[in-house]
């Protein structure tokens, strides 16, 4: 108590001689930290719809089973697409943490085109899946299916718009403080998706042909 | 009714049709004449006084954490008599109805009511008015200059607003669900309930719910990261230590919210099988998934209320609140274990005798910190100089209340007796009792407290003092009888009863609501009444009850930028702590303050989306598709806008707080 009554008024607020420096690291970090919970809570959305597909994924209807439907090694496909994507992405984010602008903007162009790769092997297996009959209408495996992987997919697309957003912003102004954190936020986002879709093709493509 | 044609179906016009609007409906067309005149007059008057440029400038574009906790406040005020007008139709009915009367409102009509006031209740009256009070008050608290994130706050707050609007178009404009507060398949599918309500309902909760997401973000961000130095986790006031919990769990729940009202939207717009009687779908799915949200819900309702009351019992006792370490433990075990119960809600389920207790005895445990949280009150009360000011009426009532409720809630979970009180009116007694006693009474007393600190007065105790009399008594009699008659066997949501033995009580539960709707013509009235008494009610410390923490260091409102240096916080109840010091406000040597801008981004976007939620409800698929294009778009040229702040200069800064100066020393000769 001896040290605390010997306080001051000056002891009870901060002079922010240096403002502009907190200033900016404050946000970014706050930036950062929000962006991973906005993640976590969609992680959660993919963890009810997970649970879904637990639930619901062995009522088949009478209809087509997994093993009657998927074809793995094009799934393998697909997954090493995104895997790859997102090693690119990684070595786009070397390239800017060195200063360099092309780079950046390169290893972001291969990054969205593994992405839009993946999303075309989705919409082939889609739309192959649908001439067979096995419409998300066709019984609760189905719809679960459908929405566990379509939900997958769509987040992808959403992060394949970002990306081109952010070249044209990387484009316009350069590697500043703001589109540092953007790159890092889509980073973010990105592996979030890759990691998500392990869980997919494990849970539900290994998984379902196994049974 | 006659029932408007919901199969029917035009390229342009989706389901849209003359017959949608309920002129057959007594109740609903005085309704809409009344809210049409009232509305009218209203935008008249805003004209006439040109004010539209004023709250456009000032407040609608505002991402100024104060003044968004103020609208949401007014938009819960708003949404709470709508939803009252629906509570009051309800008990007028079953009175009747119980005393062998005809009653005045048809089944069909009935149902939409109990739904909405069910979902308005929760969603656009408790939540706003918890979201309001912790976007005012937790920045204040931790000393720090707006939210993380203050955009996002401004755009939350509309997403909200864009709710609840279209929830009053479903009053006028076709109709509402008719499957209680939370749209149970297969009821709330598109087999048995083929109208527009449930779209409605799905719709409103979509663009509220992840508002609600949003802001739940912002705010566990903004606790973690700008908290004023020195402000430690263990010696943030409790009230942050809830709004920190709360928000956790908004975060933590409301996406499943969202994913599985987006699981029934595809059920009933796609023709997949989640929740349907055929083709493998599971109904109960939706249940357990609803509650798995649900349930923490009610806690996200709850914690921010015991911090307000462990705010207002140390400042109006004159001591430090009991058992601070344990508050904040109890806080975070009461988090944790809300997660853990939600299967208590359906019991009758059958999940056999293994899952129900476990679930019966996880509810039991939670009862244990919540009431170690009443002794903490008890104990700060104990020996303490208790002001009976308002705030501290409606925390006695609320300890007295919320007891009873929390003993009813044991009682609930246990099994055995759930299967026979399950769905009765002792249930909506129940959770009525909590939530009245807790949430609502813990609001009042919030917003008497924290009153002049947002406007620069008191609110004026007289009409205060009624109305917390008003909503004691009528929530006794409103809900006690609730109880007896729960035990008698009846069952929730009845609009027709056989026998009139209900008679009796029925009777008192509807004067009790005549008793609240008193309670809240007088809180209406205090408004008025310290509105016009402004000048004798002002306070110009910023300190009027000898207050414990930061947002009292302040002017009385606060000016924008919060706080002209940032506090450094040594101890708990650090403003106490700086009085006791004898802290001088320093007056000169100000620096530029860092702020964000106004934008009106958020409400274009949420006016849009607002635009797509009808659109999607009525089947508009042309123009769902170009409002979700726009909002695209917009929301993509709003990341181009890299000029997003700008500092406030020093001389600006010396001359708003040397108006505080030259008013405080004017109270100071005064006295």
């Amino acid at each position: 108590m001896s040290t605390e009554s010997a306080l001051t008024s000056e002891d009870f607020y901060v002079r922010e001689t240096h403002h502009d420096d907190d200033g900016e690291h404050h946000h970014e970090t706050g930036t950062m930290l929000g962006f991973w919970i906005y993640l976590m809570s969609d992680c959660l959305i993919f963890g009810t719809l997970f649970a879904t597909y637990a639930v619901l994924g062995r009522n088949y209807a009478a209809g087509p089973s997994p093993a009657d439907l998927f074809e793995l090694d094009l799934i393998l496909i697909s997954t090493f697409l995104l895997l790859f994507s997102s090693i690119t992405y990684g070595f786009s984010v070397l390239r800017m943490d060195m200063g360099d602008l092309k780079g950046t903007q390169i290893w972001l162009i291969i990054t969205g085109l593994f992405g839009a790769g993946f999303l075309y092997m989705e919409v082939l297996e889609f739309s192959h899946l649908w001439h067979l009959g096995a419409t998300p209408m066709a019984s609760a495996f189905l719809s679960s299916f459908y929405t566990l992987v379509g939900t997958h997919g769509l987040h992808v697309l959403s992060g394949c718009i970002w990306l081109i957003v952010l070249l044209a912003q990387l484009q316009i102004h350069g590697l500043t403080h703001e589109n540092k954190r953007r790159v890092m936020c889509l980073s973010m986002f990105w592996h979030f998706l890759d990691l998500i879709w392990i869980g997919v093709f494990s849970f539900v493509y290994l998984a379902g042909v196994l049974v | 009714m006659a029932a408007a044609d919901y199969s029917r179906w035009d390229p342009v016009f989706g389901k849209l049709g003359w017959d949608i609007f309920p002129l057959n409906e007594p109740v609903v067309v005085a309704t809409f004449v009344g809210v049409a005149v009232g509305g009218t007059a209203l935008l008249a008057a805003l004209t006439y006084f040109r004010l539209w440029g004023y709250l456009w400038k000032e407040w609608f574009t505002s991402i100024d954490h104060k003044k968004i906790g103020i609208m949401y406040m007014v938009l819960a005020i708003v949404m709470l008599v709508r939803g009252f007008a629906d509570a009051l139709l309800m008990r007028i009915q079953q009175a009747w109805t119980a005393s062998g009367g005809a009653g005045y409102l048809d089944a069909h009509h009935y149902d939409q009511i109990f739904t909405a006031h069910g979902m308005i209740m929760i969603f656009f009256v408790a939540m706003p008015f918890v979201t309001g009070l912790m976007n005012f008050v937790m920045p204040l608290q931790i000393g720090a200059r707006d939210v993380a994130f203050p955009f996002l706050n401004n755009f939350s707050f509309w997403l909200t607003t864009s709710g609840a609007v279209l929830v009053m178009i479903s009053l006028f404009v076709g109709e509402f669900a008719t499957t209680g507060w939370l749209a149970y398949p297969p009821l709330s599918g598109i087999e048995f309930s083929p109208s527009v309500g449930v779209d409605y309902y799905i719709w409103a909760l979509q663009i509220a719910g992840i508002g609600t997401t949003l802001s739940g973000i912002n705010l566990v961000v903004t606790i973690v990261k700008v908290r004023a130095p020195g402000m430690t986790y263990m010696r943030m006031p409790v009230f942050c230590w809830t709004t920190l919990c709360t928000n956790i769990l908004i975060v933590a729940t409301f996406p499943i919210l969202t994913a599985t009202l987006a699981l029934l939207t595809l059920d009933r717009y796609a023709g997949t099988h989640f929740f349907t009687n055929d083709l493998g779908g599971s109904p109960m799915m939706y249940v357990n998934l609803i509650w798995i949200w649900g349930h923490p819900e009610v806690y996200i309702l709850t914690l921010p209320i015991f911090g307000v009351f462990s705010e207002v019992v140390p400042t109006f006792t004159g001591k430090r609140l009991f058992g601070y370490t344990s508050m904040v433990y109890a806080t975070a075990v009461i988090t944790i274990l809300s997660y853990i119960v939600w299967l208590h809600h359906f019991f009758t389920m059958g999940a056999g005798a293994d899952v129900n207790s476990f679930f019966g005895i996880t509810t039991m445990v939670i009862s244990i910190p919540t009431g170690a949280k009443i002794f903490n009150w008890l104990f700060t009360l104990y020996k303490g100089r208790i002001r009976f000011e308002v705030p501290m009426m409606w925390t006695i009532g609320f300890m007295l209340t919320f007891v009873i409720g929390g003993m009813t809630g044991v009682l609930l979970a246990v099994p055995p007796a759930d299967f026979v009180l399950h769905n009765s009116l002792f249930l909506v007694a129940h959770f009525h009792n909590v939530i009245i006693g807790g949430v609502v009474f813990g609001i009042f007393a919030a917003m008497t407290y924290w009153f002049p600190k947002a406007f620069g007065f008191r609110l004026a105790p007289f009409w205060g003092k009624v109305s917390f009399w008003c909503w004691l008594i009528g929530f006794y009699l409103a809900f006690m009888p609730l109880y007896v008659l729960g035990l008698m066997g009846v069952t929730r949501r009845l609009s027709q009863f056989e026998d009139t033995i209900y008679a009796g009580y029925f009777f008192v539960a509807l004067i009790g609501a005549l008793f609240i709707a008193a309670g809240i013509g007088a809180f209406l009235l205090q408004i008025f009444v310290s509105i016009r008494d402004r000048e004798a009610l002002k306070d110009t410390t910023g300190d009027p009850w000898n207050g414990r923490t930061l947002e009292w260091s302040t002017s009385s409102p606060p000016p924008y930028y919060n706080f002209a240096f940032t506090p450094r916080v040594h101890q708990i109840d650090a403003w106490w702590h700086m009085k006791a010091e004898g802290f001088k406000r320093p007056l000169e040597n100000f620096e530029p303050i860092h702020m964000p801008k106004y934008t009106s981004t958020g409400v274009i976007l949420s006016g849009i989306l607002t635009v797509m939620g009808f659109a999607l409800v009525w089947h508009i698929w042309w123009l769902a598709a170009v409002t979700f294009i726009i909002t695209i778009a917009y929301s993509i040229d709003h990341t181009f806008n890299y000029d997003r702040d700008y500092y406030v200069q020093p001389d600006e800064v010396a001359e708003i707080e040397g108006n505080r100066t030259k008013l405080l020393a004017a109270e100071g000769a005064a006295q």
